[in-house]
């Protein structure tokens, strides 16, 4: 492939002007498809006010849009290596950094993040930066060095700069590992959204957005993806920000909510201590606290409390038998013995949960912190408060170096530094992503913030016969995502009665906010482009990963370009069918394993990574030594701390946190451990080849000879 | 200048403008969170320090890739190492 200064001045000039006109023709193009988005939007809105069924509005937004994205897949299909791989190395870093926007926001981005801020104000906000501040990682110690190094994936570096396979397939094993625990999140995300704007059963939506994500990438590879991530970033930007606008016009007349909502957290504040000193609320918690002492009194003795239970219940049924109560209160009663707990173990277990779930919510403000408050605890308070504080600050900083890390070390995401024509276009188009990153993410605390004020001061108070229509709604797609009752039996909904998952807060904003449905049907296919085009990503990277880096550099040198891109597409399918697998069983704790995806990048990738770049006497040793060990010291820490692993690995005995560090920053011991295992290992091995340092010097200048 | 002069000038600055500008970054990410909670003193409605981990630090961000990537953009051009001169 040519490159740009091994040409003369007027081919120079040449390929400038060609790059100016592919990007005026860029602007057109995405320029019209915004316009036409938006009136796709204006027209839904008009039919709705016509009288379209809602169930309508969320067909057709699923419809058009993945419709839309096969269709700009289809137009980029390619069997050509370098477009395949990274989209012919030509797109301009603005178009660059929102496709890598898209493919950096998912689901849990888009749907998770202001509900995590809603349900734990400030310590929330370690996602936005730990999510963010990683950029700067990849601006100044990767993006443009991978980019000088210009080949096609992440092990392809690792194994050019640490000489061999050894390095090369520790890197495709982490990043195979972090892109599929990823992947399977994505999916599950495009299965719920997809289950809720059409009803469709919850495998076949999985099945339905597969096909969206394949047609997209499998025809066209990376140069279809890239340009379908732009207009899924589009897509997403507008229906996260139009909600959050219109509440805020609503609330304070301003419409720019990033800059008014300090306003509304100070009425947040203060509404908050009139709900905990509410006597209404007092009582909602006593009764969840007298149930947990009740539950507690039945765990001290098992066998006693199960005899206990059976004889009321059977008493009960006796006595109605007695009295000759209607049929239905009897059977009522018949169920009521049969779902009595059989064996001691099942006892224990019912009643913990039930245990664990009132104490939960016998506490103020239904378990959320204040908003405003950083950290737990109290740093001049007893001794156990003190603690409690430290430990809440430990925790804080150690998720916000975690995220930061990981960010710099997904492969999906540093992929994207090879995707620009130049290194100078790789550091500015960093500066890109984080510009349409930060659009949402200075976002997302907004929207928590005003959505608590909407709960706290319309909703809390209302009377259970007027509650609004979408607490119905939710409450029956999932129960656990959404359920009130009324506790204390006055008959008007306390803060206390409402229990809210973080995952809804988004999705119902336009709900909440009084907005018309369209702007609902719109969040939804937001979401979806935000999980689509994440997905796009992680299906590419493991894809190429395995047909790159395992068949053509280690397996079959002699491969063909068609051959590897045939491969790479049928890997694609092979891997995105097992991802719809795992996804379709519900696999338990998805959270927990998108965040463990950011710690195993961190500890496997990002020490080798930087150690490459800015220490040539890093030696091929070190480096696959110093990988397994940042991996092996992360997944130790989580299987021992971490409740379904320990569970899933058999792990008993107590569970022992390190400094109290929770197991979604094990990453804090796998990334210090990474560097000195490279550090002593390589000054215990000969130094590399001169010509692997010499390779390391010149990745510090886009062009070595003048 | 020698070819390796320039080298050499350009690899130090790379790396000076690398460290005052991972200065800033670990600044606003740990140290401020560090003393959240003496520094929540009001600032135009919000805590400070919710207000730099909430929008502050992102901006601080933002400018700190930006600043890297015009500053090093210049330092091609003049140590004769840019691709396109």
């Amino acid at each position: 492939m040519p490159r740009s200064h091994d040409l003369s001045s007027p081919a120079r000039g040449a390929v400038a002007a060609e790059r100016r006109a592919f990007k005026r023709q860029l602007n057109k193009v995405y320029g019209w498809y915004t316009g036409g988005f938006v009136l796709f939007v204006l027209a839904l809105a008009a039919l709705e006010f016509l009288g379209l069924p809602r169930h309508w509005i969320g067909i057709a937004f699923l419809l058009a849009t993945i419709v839309l994205y096969a269709g700009i897949g289809v137009l980029s299909r390619t069997s050509d290596a370098a477009e395949y791989y990274v989209a012919g190395r030509r797109v301009p870093a603005i178009y660059n950094g929102m496709a890598t926007g898209a493919d950096w926001m998912s689901a849990a981005s888009f749907i998770g993040l202001a509900g995590t801020l809603y349900l734990q104000g400030y310590g929330g906000l370690a996602f936005i930066t730990g999510w963010t501040g990683g950029y700067c990682l990849v601006a100044l110690f990767l993006a443009p060095y991978l980019r000088k190094f210009g080949q096609f994936t992440i092990p392809d570096f690792l194994g050019a700069r640490y000489e061999g396979h050894a390095a090369r397939s520790v890197g495709v094993f982490a990043a195979i590992l972090c892109s599929f625990t990823y992947v399977v999140a994505q999916i599950l995300g495009v299965g719920v959204i997809t289950a809720r704007l059409t009803g469709l059963d919850f495998t076949i939506g999985v099945f339905v957005g597969l096909g969206g994500i394949l047609l997209c990438s499998f025809l066209g590879g990376m140069r279809a993806v890239t340009w379908t991530q732009v207009s899924q970033f589009i897509v997403l930007i507008i229906a996260y920000l139009v909600p959050v606008v219109w509440l805020s016009v609503k609330q304070t007349g301003v419409p720019v909510p990033q800059l008014i909502y300090g306003a509304q957290l100070e009425k947040v504040t203060a509404l908050e201590q009139r709900l905990i000193d509410d006597p209404k609320e007092q009582q909602v918690i006593a009764i969840f606290r007298r149930q947990a002492d009740e539950l507690a009194a039945k765990l001290r003795d098992v066998p006693a409390a199960m005899a206990r239970d059976r004889d009321t219940a059977e008493a009960r049924w006796a006595q109605l038998r007695e009295a000759h109560a209607p049929l239905v209160q009897i059977q009522a009663a018949d169920r009521a013995i049969s779902a009595l707990p059989f064996s001691e173990a099942e006892a224990t277990a019912h009643w913990r949960r039930a245990l664990a779930a009132a104490e939960a919510r016998a506490l103020p403000l239904a378990g959320m912190p204040r908003h405003a408050q950083q950290f737990a605890g109290d740093p001049d308070g007893s001794a156990e408060e003190r603690e409690a504080f430290d430990v809440s600050r430990r925790n804080f900083l150690s998720l916000v170096f975690c995220l930061m890390v990981g960010t710099a070390a997904l492969p999906h995401i540093l992929m994207r530094s090879y995707t620009t024509p130049s290194v100078k276009e790789a550091r500015e188009s960093v500066g890109w992503s984080l510009f349409f990153i930060f659009l949402l993410y200075v976002t997302a605390p907004a929207l928590a913030v005003l959505v608590k004020y909407e709960i706290f001061s319309v909703l809390v108070g209302t009377p259970f016969d007027r509650l609004p229509d979408w607490i119905t709604a939710w409450s029956r797609v999932d129960p656990a995502l959404l359920s009130v009752s009324d506790i204390n039996q006055d008959g008007v909904l306390q803060l206390g009665e409402m229990r809210i998952g973080g995952d809804i807060i988004v999705l119902a904003t336009p709900a909440i906010g009084g907005l018309p449905y369209v702007v609902s049907g719109m969040v939804a296919a937001g979401g979806l482009a935000a999980a689509l085009s994440t997905a796009d990503g992680l299906l590419l990277t493991i894809a190429n990963a395995l047909s790159h880096d395992l068949y053509y550099k280690m397996i079959d040198p002699d491969a063909s370009t068609a051959r590897r891109v045939a491969i790479s597409k049928a890997l694609l399918l092979i891997v995105a069918l097992a991802a719809a697998a795992v996804a379709a069983q519900r696999p338990a704790d998805i959270l927990f394993l998108v965040s463990a995806a950011f710690s195993f990048a961190a500890a496997a990738l990002f020490p080798a990574l930087t150690l490459g770049i800015f220490w040539s006497r890093a030696t091929k040793w070190g480096a696959v030594a110093g990988m397994l060990a940042g991996l092996g010291v992360t997944c130790y820490y989580m299987v021992r701390t971490q409740p379904w692993l320990r569970e899933v690995f058999g792990v008993s005995g107590p569970l022992q946190l390190w400094w109290g560090i929770q197991p979604i920053s094990a990453g804090i011991f796998g990334v210090p451990a990474g560097f000195a295992v490279i550090v002593l290992v390589s000054l215990l091995t000969p130094p590399p080849r001169p010509e692997v340092q010499a390779m390391v010097a010149g990745l510090r200048y886009p062009r070595q000879e003048p | 200048m020698k070819v390796a002069d320039a080298h050499v000038r350009h690899w130090r600055a790379n790396r000076w403008l690398s460290a005052w500008l991972m200065l800033a970054w670990f600044g606003v990410s740990f140290v401020v969170p560090y003393f959240a909670r003496e520094l929540s003193f009001q600032f135009f409605g919000w805590p400070f320090s919710f207000w730099v981990a909430a929008q502050g630090a992102l901006v601080v961000y933002l400018a700190i890739v930006v600043v890297y990537a015009a500053r090093m953009n210049r330092l091609d051009q003049d140590c004769g190492v840019a691709e396109e001169s």
